[in-house]
């Protein structure tokens, strides 16, 4: 087991310099000069050229980028050009949004997931399966940003209930618990929810038409149990996988969304993102990516490795 | 006369959840007394897991039974669905032939003992661990007290049928349904679990109906043998009567494979041929298309079961 997880980390070191490698690039791929974003268009070739040396533009590649990596090791991934703060600062602000909304939309998912798979998987073939199959596949399937726009439509708009946009009152900063918080988290959440739900769902429901199949159920019903304390089993049975389920959804959800945070500007990673890369703000821009690449490699490590520990066939391959 | 402890009369199942119906058993009537132990016999897919299922009615939804079961005076057929609960486990329970399969894998043996225990009386949790103690006790389990709190993966597979046995017992019912108990076990610890059922049953003064595809082990445990084909009974019986004089051209060549099989040759002679389709059942006797005695009379109906010169029954045309 640890031997398989040193393995998998091993893997893992070549895609991790790979992907910073990409990160770096990007300053020199990106269209224009990085420093046009900087320096105003008129400026003198001095002054370019006095920039170009304070940020280390004028040594090579190589130099730059071992800097660069040697600097962001150290958590030091610069300064906005936007803000004029710490990226390193801006990037973990925006990540405890980003988990606050991963958590709630894995919470609610889960949740209904959970109990329209429950409904289905025990009704298997009739018409609460179809329906509530029905709605995990429409869940799966709505576009994000669709769903958050008509939520926010009827909510906010026509109804006045949820605000529409934000992370809380009075801008994104400082964090607080209470409804008045509570309230911007709702709608994006419920957003967000809509995938794990329909994937706990299906996964749920296979689970649960699986354990009413085998044996031992038929066994149970035999020994007089009643059906409420046969579909207890099934819930048992069925609690590892759905929970080892709702830990890779919330893996994935952590990153953040680009879509759902930009529609309801929710200051997470991806609203970052975004605003990045509409203002041209490079070492943003580069910071997080880096840090959201990292951080999907890691999740993807950790997915592997977990599921290696549930399925021990998985190790072999 | 004290009426039989089970009393199986006409039953017939049809399964319909597939896109033709299944008529697994046909009309079959059973009888056994209070303290006797029948053996039901036949090949794989003759209908006696149905049989024995039908007599908790454990089958799925959509399932047609028609014809009369009586176990311990209670109308099977015509219980609610909360006195069946009730019957199960308390007046005739259930030994599976797959222990491992048959026993929750995520609950302890002496959660799922007690659990059963505390469903049918009201006993406190304690309570029910000592009488769970104390049946593992009785059907032999070593370190009983360990052995309760472990899972079914870490048992073997005599040791989890002596659990289920032991599970199986746990309410004191009248009846012991055990289908082929023993099938998924080696050798050796086959004969000791046949030795302990026939033990408690002797006990307890059970009426068991033990389900097999093995004569021998039909002849070792069981006081009559009901052979089974096709989901009829084609044949029934005192074990001696049946094994030293079979009539059936069917139980015939079931004995026929034992013979040859005892007598070493490198190859176990079986029946040619196989069963039916039990979807797309033949008009007349279901057997005929293997029968090595077959006469023209056997295509057109489904022979009666008729009384031997013994005291058993045979549904052959040859006897009728
Ligand atoms: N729940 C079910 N639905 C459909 N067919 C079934 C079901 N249970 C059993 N059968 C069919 O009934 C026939 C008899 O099965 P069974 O009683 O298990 O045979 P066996 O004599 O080996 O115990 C088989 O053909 C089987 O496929
Ligand atoms: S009735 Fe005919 S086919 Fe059937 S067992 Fe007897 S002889 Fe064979
Ligand atoms: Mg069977």
């Amino acid at each position: 087991m640890l031997l398989y997880g040193l393995k998998r980390l091993l893997h893992v070191i070549p895609v991790a310099f790979g992907v910073s490698i990409v990160c770096f690039m990007l300053i020199h791929i990106a269209p224009g000069d990085p420093l046009a974003a900087i320096l105003p268009s008129d400026a003198s070739a001095e002054l370019q050229a006095q920039m170009r040396s304070f940020y280390g533009l004028d040594r090579p590649l190589i130099v730059q980028y071992g800097l660069w990596i040697w600097r962001a090791l150290h958590g030091d991934l610069g300064v906005s050009i936007a803000t004029g703060r710490s990226v390193s600062g801006e990037i973990a602000a925006a990540s405890v949004n980003s988990i606050i909304l991963a958590i709630a939309a894995t919470l609610i998912g889960f949740t209904l997931g959970s109990f329209l798979g429950f409904l289905a998987g025990v009704f298997r073939g009739g018409l609460v399966d179809r329906l509530a199959s029905g709605i995990s596949m429409l869940g799966v399937s709505v576009p994000h940003y669709w769903l958050g726009m008509v939520l926010v439509i009827v909510f906010s708009v026509h109804l006045g209930w949820l605000p529409a946009m934000g992370g809380g009152p009075g801008g994104s900063d400082g964090r607080a618990v209470g409804w008045d918080y509570i309230r911007y988290l709702v709608l994006p959440a419920i957003t967000m929810s809509v995938i794990p739900m329909g994937i706990i769902a299906r996964t749920i429901r296979s689970l649960v038409a699986d354990i009413l199949s085998q044996d031992f159920t038929q066994a149970l019903a035999a020994k007089g149990l009643m059906t409420r304390q046969i579909l207890r089993h099934v819930i048992r049975n069925a609690a590892p996988t759905a929970i080892s389920v709702m830990g890779l959804q919330l893996g994935y959800l952590l990153g953040g969304s680009i879509l759902i945070e930009t529609v309801f500007s929710w200051p997470g990673t991806g609203f970052l993102l975004n605003g990045a890369i509409f203002t041209r703000d490079l070492p943003v821009l580069q910071g997080t990516i880096l840090v959201l690449a990292m951080f999907f490699v890691l999740v993807n490590l950790i997915v592997d490795v977990v599921q290696g520990t549930i399925d021990p066939r998985i190790q072999r391959s | 006369m004290m009426n039989p402890m089970i009393e199986i009369d006409n039953l017939s199942v049809t399964f319909n959840r597939g896109r033709k119906p299944v008529q697994a058993v046909n009309g079959v009537s059973l009888s056994v007394k209070t303290g006797e132990v029948v053996a039901l016999l036949g090949e794989s897919g003759s209908g006696k897991s149905v049989t024995m299922r039908s007599l908790l009615r454990l089958h799925p939804k959509g399932t047609t039974i028609t014809g009369r079961m009586q176990v311990a005076g209670h109308d099977v057929t015509a219980l609610s669905a909360r006195q069946i609960a009730d019957f199960r486990g308390a007046v005739a329970s259930m030994v599976f032939q797959e222990p491992r399969l048959a026993l929750d894998p995520v609950y302890t043996l002496g959660d799922q003992i007690t659990e059963a225990i505390m469903r049918h009386e009201k006993l406190g949790r304690n309570e029910a661990f000592e009488r769970a103690l104390a049946l593992f006790e009785k059907v032999r389990i070593p370190s009983p007290e360990r052995r309760l709190k472990t899972y079914p993966h870490e048992m073997s597979g005599g040791m989890l049928q002596r659990a289920m046995i032991a599970m199986a017992l746990a309410c004191n019912p009248r009846v012991l349904l055990a289908d082929e108990p023993t099938t998924a076990l080696d050798a050796t610890v086959q004969i000791q679990i046949l030795l302990l059922i026939r033990e408690l049953q002797a006990e307890y003064g059970l009426s068991v109906i033990f389900v097999t595809h093995d004569i021998g082990v039909a002849a070792e445990v069981a006081d009559r043998i009901a052979v089974m084909y096709a989901g009829r009974i084609v044949e029934e019986g005192a074990v001696a009567d049946i094994i030293r004089n079979p009539q059936h051209p069917y139980t015939q060549g079931l004995l026929g494979a034992r013979v040859e099989l005892a007598g070493h040759r490198d190859r176990l002679v079986t029946i040619p041929g196989a069963p039916p389709d039990l979807a797309d059942m033949p008009k007349g006797c279901a057997f005929a298309p293997r029968c090595v005695r077959v006469m023209e009379a056997c295509g057109q109906a489904v022979p009666p079961l008729t009384g031997t010169k013994g005291a058993g029954q045979v549904a052959c045309l040859h006897y009728a």
